[in-house]
């Protein structure tokens, strides 16, 4: 409730989600073993067996997610993920609550932009049972309207305060400038009206529209055999309709460089700045990936974070990440800086912007490279968040020996890739920074 | 506060335990530095945490914030190693890093490949006895945490009262200063301050060490007596006796309004035991106590009272974390419904926990409760760092190893009636702070 510690710096605020798919992407123990699973109902998994502890980690992610919303339906994706625990088949949602507890499991179901997703840890003992649950809130959620309207109303209170959020504002502002209409372009929470406006149908139909087998992807980690891993497929998944919605198609991105302001009443600005990225399966994107990790990496060596905070105090933190979205991509950063210091951040956020496209040094390009490969295995700590990583892999196509190339990949970049592909990423002409607050010192710089 | 439902059901266990995983072995070495090694050996990676049992409590008056700004600055150099240093090895060693601070311990920790963990105890030692300052760094830090106090409190109308709260829960006691620092006293905070409290607090005979991960204890035994063996321990460490409260005569109440806030909410915040050595009972009865009252809104007395059956809720819960070397807080919260006034949350909250001690605990609440303190002993053998953090919290509040070990047992040893004495104790209005969050000119006045 209360924050009982402070770190010394946080990390991004904003689009954390996406830059930690991607990391996790990214990632793995030397020595994992993936055993790919096909149940008799042909539901795919990938599995990694870990049989010293009695429980499953079980990661679930269904293509789509909000993006799927009908027109006028804004936030219906995510009413209708926050409803599937909230009574399903025989059990309304005080008795679902009670089974869930009852078998010591957790479920829980999130919606993304481009996914909805489903995590669930049981115990050995009991995983039938977590299962036979975990299956009745994908395939006969109830939408009773008693849960209905008490979930609406929790939603709705949640978009109101994030209608007071600095750091939200500013995301939403620079994702309606860069996408409109798209789905990309708004909350996939949905507006106060829109909200309000949805039936039991809408849930219905979004629920039919985004959960379905031919966009599903499994990973699996802990004390289950392949066999047995292959009956629990069908338990869960086996009978879930074949074919879902169609996926919108790609975002077009309408931003151009320059600053936005949007006037807010608070002592220190939100600054979001960015442009196009590069897209998951782009042959330069490794190269992408480590010249962000010398620029605008979280760590203290990576230049915006000595330039901004450790030379001039400007920020407690700030960092850049690639975003790359099933249906668009982006480069962003994010800081935060008083007031009367924003002129001078965004002038030296433009500086190092123009300087990157210029490319890096052969020892940034070293270090750089030993802090990617060396961090490799310490992303694994958990049976969950290995789940997590091995549906990620699957969601970016990744063959399942990608584990095992990984390092190599990023060794075998070269300083005159990395540089071409510099020119590629950094387009300081085409920065758009959006501000949320009373910045100051901008009028020269517009 | 932000209302996000998904982070309140995903909570499903809450309780604090200090799970059993691999084996866990300690030993003292003789300058005084107490040594806790946890094996995992499912992933060749170890975490290295140094706690200091030391915080924003254990500060003078009018230098709040010095324990933080101490942390930030403990990045910044040796007599031997330059500014940022550290952080580059780390990272160039494919490791991660960072440091934390609480009203009770300041703590650091990197994450490594295992056959790093040498170079890391090198780099942690060093920095324990050899600090060095150059002032010009100190004074671009300070503005760094300057920003942070910003991002973090100013930026955030819920982290305004609650530090508001804290100051009105605690009239003696130092838990009332905020971590980060009053503004005005961070702004005059200055490497002598900073110095001097590095010299009297970091030793080894004032800090813990803990390894968790790929290692053995007579590898990291080996490494701790080579790094750590020949620091000199301090010999002014004064005993930690904070001044302690005196009795409350009245309830306290705060009314905090801002217009940032959307979902104004009641908060209010009982003044309750601490887990203290060899006396945990009331600890573990108020934390059985608080999952009961907060946990899972859907199964939870304030959740099944306030959102489920008067709707007067959006949100309600309880909370409470015994983790503290004085008297913590116990406490609940309620985020109204649209169209009922603060006034009448706070009524209907009362009634709620009113009707709590009259009903008392429902059984199969506590039975499926319990298996759930239960299963918590098998998933958190899968998470070696978050014990590592339990073990250091305990250690750095003046928990034995003995009382750590103990706790799962305490907790699975909690009776209803357990829990009913310590409700009736624990919530009387006049032993706390009850606080208001809302907008300006929000409608305060009772509607019914």
């Amino acid at each position: 409730m209360s924050a009982a510690v402070i770190r010394r710096f946080g990390l991004c605020l904003m689009g954390a989600v996406l830059a930690m798919a991607f990391a996790t992407a990214q990632s793995a123990r030397a020595e994992v073993q993936i055993t790919p699973v096909t149940s008799a109902k042909g539901v795919t998994a990938w599995l990694v067996q870990e049989h010293s502890i009695p429980f499953v980690a079980l990661d679930i992610r269904f293509q789509g997610g909000a993006n799927l919303d009908l027109p006028g339906k804004r936030g219906a994706v995510n009413l209708m993920a926050a409803l599937l625990e909230e009574g399903a088949a025989d059990l309304d949602a005080r008795a679902f609550s009670q089974a869930r507890e009852a078998l010591a499991a957790s479920i829980g179901f999130r919606a993304g932009d481009d996914t909805l997703s489903v995590s669930a840890q049981f115990l050995t003992e009991n995983r039938d049972q977590a299962a036979d649950l975990l299956h009745k809130a994908l395939s006969a959620p109830r939408f009773d309207v008693d849960a209905v309207e008490r979930v609406r109303a929790q939603v709705i209170a949640g978009i109101k305060a994030d209608a007071q959020d600095p750091n939200t504002l500013a995301a939403r502002a620079f994702g309606a400038a860069a996408f409109g209409d798209h789905p990309y372009g708004s909350s996939r929470d949905g507006t106060v009206d829109s909200v309000q406006a949805l039936t039991r149908a809408d849930l219905v139909v979004a629920h039919r529209n985004t959960v379905a087998r031919d966009r599903v992807h499994v990973g699996v980690v802990g004390d289950i055999t392949p066999e047995a891993l292959g009956v629990l497929l069908d338990q869960i998944l086996g009978d879930l309709p074949e074919i879902g919605a169609p996926l919108p198609p790609r975002a077009v991105y309408g931003l151009t460089g320059g600053i936005t302001v949007v006037p807010y009443d608070t002592p220190q600005s939100v600054l979001v700045f960015g442009h196009q990225g590069l897209r998951r399966d782009d042959p330069d994107f490794f190269a992408a990936y480590l010249l962000n990790e010398v620029v605008g990496g979280g760590r203290f060596g990576a230049r915006l974070m000595q330039e901004v905070r450790v030379k001039r105090g400007l920020t407690y933190g700030i960092s850049t990440y690639l975003s790359p979205m099933d249906l668009a991509d982006l480069y962003m950063g994010h800081v935060a800086s008083q007031n009367a210091k924003v002129g001078q951040v965004v002038e030296v956020v433009r500086q190092e912007w123009a300087k990157a496209a210029a490319g890096i040094t052969p020892e940034e390009l070293e270090t750089a490279k030993t802090f990617l490969t060396g961090a490799y295995p310490l992303r694994f700590d958990g049976n969950a968040n290995i789940a997590a990583i091995l549906v990620g892999l699957q969601m970016e196509n990744l063959p399942v020996d990608y584990v095992a190339t990984r390092n190599a990949r990023i060794d075998a970049l070269t300083l005159a890739d990395v540089n071409r592909v510099a020119a590629r990423l950094f387009r300081p002409d085409q920065l758009r920074f959006v501000i949320v607050g009373q910045p100051e010192g901008l009028d020269a710089l517009k | 506060m932000r209302l996000t439902r998904i982070c309140a059901s995903l909570f499903a266990l809450w309780l604090p335990l200090a799970a059993l995983a691999g084996p866990i072995t300690t030993f003292q070495l003789e300058n005084g530095l107490d040594v806790v090694v946890i094996e995992d050996h499912r992933a060749p990676v170890a975490v290295q945490m140094v706690w200091y049992r030391v915080g924003a409590a254990d500060e003078a008056p009018g230098e709040s914030g010095v324990a933080h700004f101490l942390e930030h600055l403990m990045f910044k150099g040796t007599e031997t190693r330059a500014p940022g240093a550290f952080s580059d090895l780390v990272e160039a060693n494919g490791g991660n890093d960072n440091a934390f601070t609480s009203w009770d311990y300041t703590a650091y920790y990197q994450r490594v490949a295992a056959d790093r963990l040498d170079l890391m105890m090198a780099l942690e030692a060093d920095r324990m006895r050899h600090l060095r300052l150059d002032p010009e760094t100190v004074l671009t830090e300070r503005d760094v945490i300057l920003e942070e106090r910003s991002q973090r409190t100013d930026s955030d109308p819920g982290a305004l009262f609650s530090e508001q709260r804290r100051a009105a829960q605690w009239l003696n006691h130092p838990y009332a200063m905020p971590i980060i620092g009053w503004r005005h006293e961070i702004s005059e905070l200055n490497r002598e301050t900073a110095l001097a409290f590095y010299r009297k607090f970091y030793a080894p005979n004032n800090a813990i060490l803990i390894v968790a991960g790929d290692v053995t204890p007579d590898a990291v035994r080996g490494m701790a007596e080579t790094h750590y063996g020949s620091l000199a321990p301090s010999d002014d460490l004064p005993p930690r006796l904070r001044p302690q409260e005196p009795p409350q005569l009245a309830e306290r109440v705060i009314r905090f309004e801002d217009p940032r806030v959307a979902q104004p909410y009641v908060l209010r915040t009982y003044l309750a035991a601490a887990r203290n050595p060899g006396d945990q009972g009331d600890a573990a009865a108020l934390s059985v106590l608080a999952a009961l009252l907060g946990g899972n809104p859907s199964t939870s007395v304030l959740g099944q009272k306030l959102q489920f059956e008067t709707q007067k809720a959006v949100y309600a819960t309880a909370f409470y974390d015994g983790l503290a070397v004085d008297d913590t807080a116990f406490g609940v919260m309620i985020a109204p419904s649209e169209g009922v006034s603060l006034p009448e949350a706070e009524a209907a909250l009362d009634q709620a926990l009113a009707e709590f001690l009259r009903e008392g605990v429902d059984a199969d609440q506590f039975a499926r409760l319990k298996t759930q303190v239960r299963a918590e002993q098998v998933y958190g053998q899968d998470d070696v760092q978050g014990l590592a953090y339990r073990y250091g919290q305990g250690l750095a509040t003046g928990l034995s190893l003995a009382d750590i070990e103990a706790w799962p047992n305490l907790l699975d040893a909690v009776s209803p009636d357990d829990v009913m004495a310590a409700a009736a104790a624990v919530l009387d209005k006049r032993r706390a702070v009850t606080g208001w969050l809302s907008a300006p000119n929000a409608d305060l006045a009772v509607t019914q």
